[in-house]
């Protein structure tokens, strides 16, 4: 079996009186690709902030390779080669598409070597034609591609994505869904999403959030056949 | 920003040239050296605000910080080579420190506008409250109201009787802006000042991708602090006094007024901003018709409502639409190979 590079030990969330993550405990292995799914405010998000450090988990511990994470900020759990992607498109809107990827690729290369990762990074991702147009130009799948590909070229180990195929075409999906599996040969990889049709096309195990806890965790087969999880995403009681 | 590094040095040292030798023909040299000190003034804050996205409404604070320290040290030491270097000094720890508690804080916005205008408030009044005789640093009585006269101006290095004033004074101002300016550019071209401008854009992107931005915001304000503290210095030399109105309100506001009427996000506009309106506050000084803070809030109001990205982004893309290479956008790309695609080649 491959080393566990995330795991969470009975991480717990609490805002007030609602209990957002509830003794979560979830393992990832390296080279795993995992899905998170559940309904709105299942937790996932939640989980999602708690693990990439832009929320301290009220109980529980996180660790990513051996090292416990809990109380790191974002920087310190990006700076161990931990490639984080939010929800809405999170990228310097200023700046042409060439910067944006080029500033990822300098915290972890000297200056030329980030300007020819930069290079081939974009040619990957196909961005050419518009390399040096700035991001606030860009269409909204472009700007996720862009901000994909500024995770991609630090080489990280470890990608946490939050709905990355939100709104976005169909052959934006697939050209995303391509990135991903290239992504998935050098690093494990979590996906928040809602979009099942994405899920299908891209998910081996998937674990399934409901009201904070953990539902269950199998195959993306049994999970979608499962009338628990069914009943769940139609909201109907078991 | 495009081209190279040495081919902006050149052409900063060329313009300046000019500049250097032209406008003293037409003004006078004493009333451009002030004009040259403001530019550092404007530019120090520039740095920070336009490229760091740190808005501070205290640069005032490091300016008049950085020419109390002159002055005291000038005082003590009776020469002015030691003192400038400390009036970079002091004002950048202090922003350091003060910049720290404000990052590490997750302060943003405009808490920081807050903490740094209360910050200049504070050292306004306790520099008014030093007038008795117990406010003494080694040699140097801070004076109160009245302020610190009398210092050591500056010197040649090595050589305290060879005083370095008139016209002789206004090019080591206008060169040291110079180099200032080159200085500037060169940090813009780094890893640092990039990194700087992407965490004006997105401060959580850059944070995940792994940059630490609390430290990388302090040491800009430092830097920028250190900039203000050297034109301090240089205003203490042509004033040949300091007074706690250096920390005053009005000076700071009009450091923002700089800035916006410039343009933010450019190394010039600031420079160019500060320079010509506190020439046209020269001006309008002379002549007793009109209240001259009614003019400058009225020049602030216009450019606010029609030209809010300053004067030199917009003569930049007037440029650009009349002289410039007009590269080919998106549009024009697609548009020929739709083109090509219908005449079949």
């Amino acid at each position: 079996m491959a080393e566990i590079v995330l795991e969470t030990h009975a991480l717990t969330m609490r805002f007030g009186g609602v209990t957002a993550a509830d003794n979560v405990n979830f393992k990832l292995r390296a080279r795993e690709l995992r899905c998170l799914i559940g309904p709105n405010g299942a937790g996932k998000s939640t989980f999602f902030k708690c693990v990439t450090g832009l929320q301290t988990p009220t109980e529980g511990q996180v660790f990513m390779r051996g090292h416990e994470t809990t109380h790191w900020m974002p920087h310190q759990i990006a700076s161990l080669g931990v490639g984080i992607k939010m929800q809405t498109p999170s990228v310097m809107d200023n700046l042409n598409v060439f910067e944006n990827i080029w500033l990822a690729a300098r915290r972890f290369y000297p200056s030329d070597e980030a300007g020819r990762k930069t290079t081939e990074m974009i040619e990957r991702l196909a961005l050419g034609p518009i390399a040096r147009s700035t991001l606030g130009q860009l269409a909204h799948g472009e700007r996720q591609r862009v901000e994909l590909g500024l995770v991609a070229v630090a080489d990280p180990w470890l990608v946490l994505l939050d709905e990355p195929a939100a709104g976005m075409s169909a052959e934006d999906v697939e050209r995303m869904t391509g990135i991903i599996r290239e992504l998935n040969k050098t690093a494990a990889i979590v996906i928040v999403e809602h979009d099942m049709q994405f899920i299908r096309s891209i998910a081996e195990q998937v674990t399934v959030f409901h009201q904070g806890a953990v539902l269950m965790e199998d195959h993306v087969d049994r999970v979608m056949a499962d009338p628990q999880v069914r009943n769940v995403y139609l909201g109907k009681k078991a | 920003m495009t081209g190279s590094l040495s081919r902006d040095v050149i052409l900063t040292i060329i313009v300046s040239a000019i500049l250097i030798w032209i406008m003293p023909l037409m003004i006078a040299t004493y009333t451009l050296t002030v004009l040259v000190i403001y530019g550092m003034l404007g530019l120090s804050l520039g740095l920070i605000w336009g490229f760091g996205g740190i808005l501070c409404f205290g640069q005032a604070a490091f300016f008049g910080l950085g020419a109390y320290t002159y002055a005291i040290a000038a005082i003590n030491i009776g020469e002015s080579t030691v003192p400038i270097i400390l009036a970079v000094l002091v004002p950048a720890v202090f922003a350091a420190l003060l910049g720290a508690m404000m990052f590490y804080g997750r302060l943003t916005d405009v808490y920081l506008g807050v903490i740094t205008l209360v910050v200049t408030l504070i050292l306004f009044k306790f520099m008014n409250s030093t007038a008795g005789p117990q406010y003494v640093i080694g040699k140097a009585r801070m004076g109160g109201f009245n302020g610190i006269p009398g210092f050591q101006t500056l010197n040649v290095p090595g050589d305290p009787d060879a005083y370095i004033w008139g016209d002789a004074y206004f090019y080591v101002c206008a060169v040291a802006l110079a180099i200032v300016f080159v200085l500037v550019s060169a940090l813009l071209r780094s890893s640092f000042g990039r990194i700087a401008v992407g965490i004006r854009e997105n401060e959580t992107r850059i944070a995940l991708m792994g940059y630490d931005v609390r430290a990388r915001k302090t040491v800009l304000f430092a830097v920028g602090a250190a900039i203000a503290g050297l034109a301090g210095a240089l205003f203490a030399n042509w004033g040949e006094i300091v007074t706690p109105n250096l920390f005053s309100l009005s000076q700071s506001a009009e450091i923002i007024i700089w800035c916006i009427v410039g343009g933010l996000g450019t190394r010039l506009g600031p420079i160019l901003g500060a320079a010509g309106l506190a020439y046209l506050k020269f001006l309008l000084g002379q002549q007793s018709m009109i209240d001259n803070t009614l003019i400058m809030g009225l020049i602030l109001v216009l450019f606010v409502l029609f030209l809010p990205r300053g004067i030199v982004p917009a003569l930049a893309s007037l440029w650009r639409i009349s002289f410039g290479r007009r590269p080919l956008g998106r549009i024009h790309q697609v548009r020929r190979t739709r083109n090509r695609e219908r005449t079949g080649g």
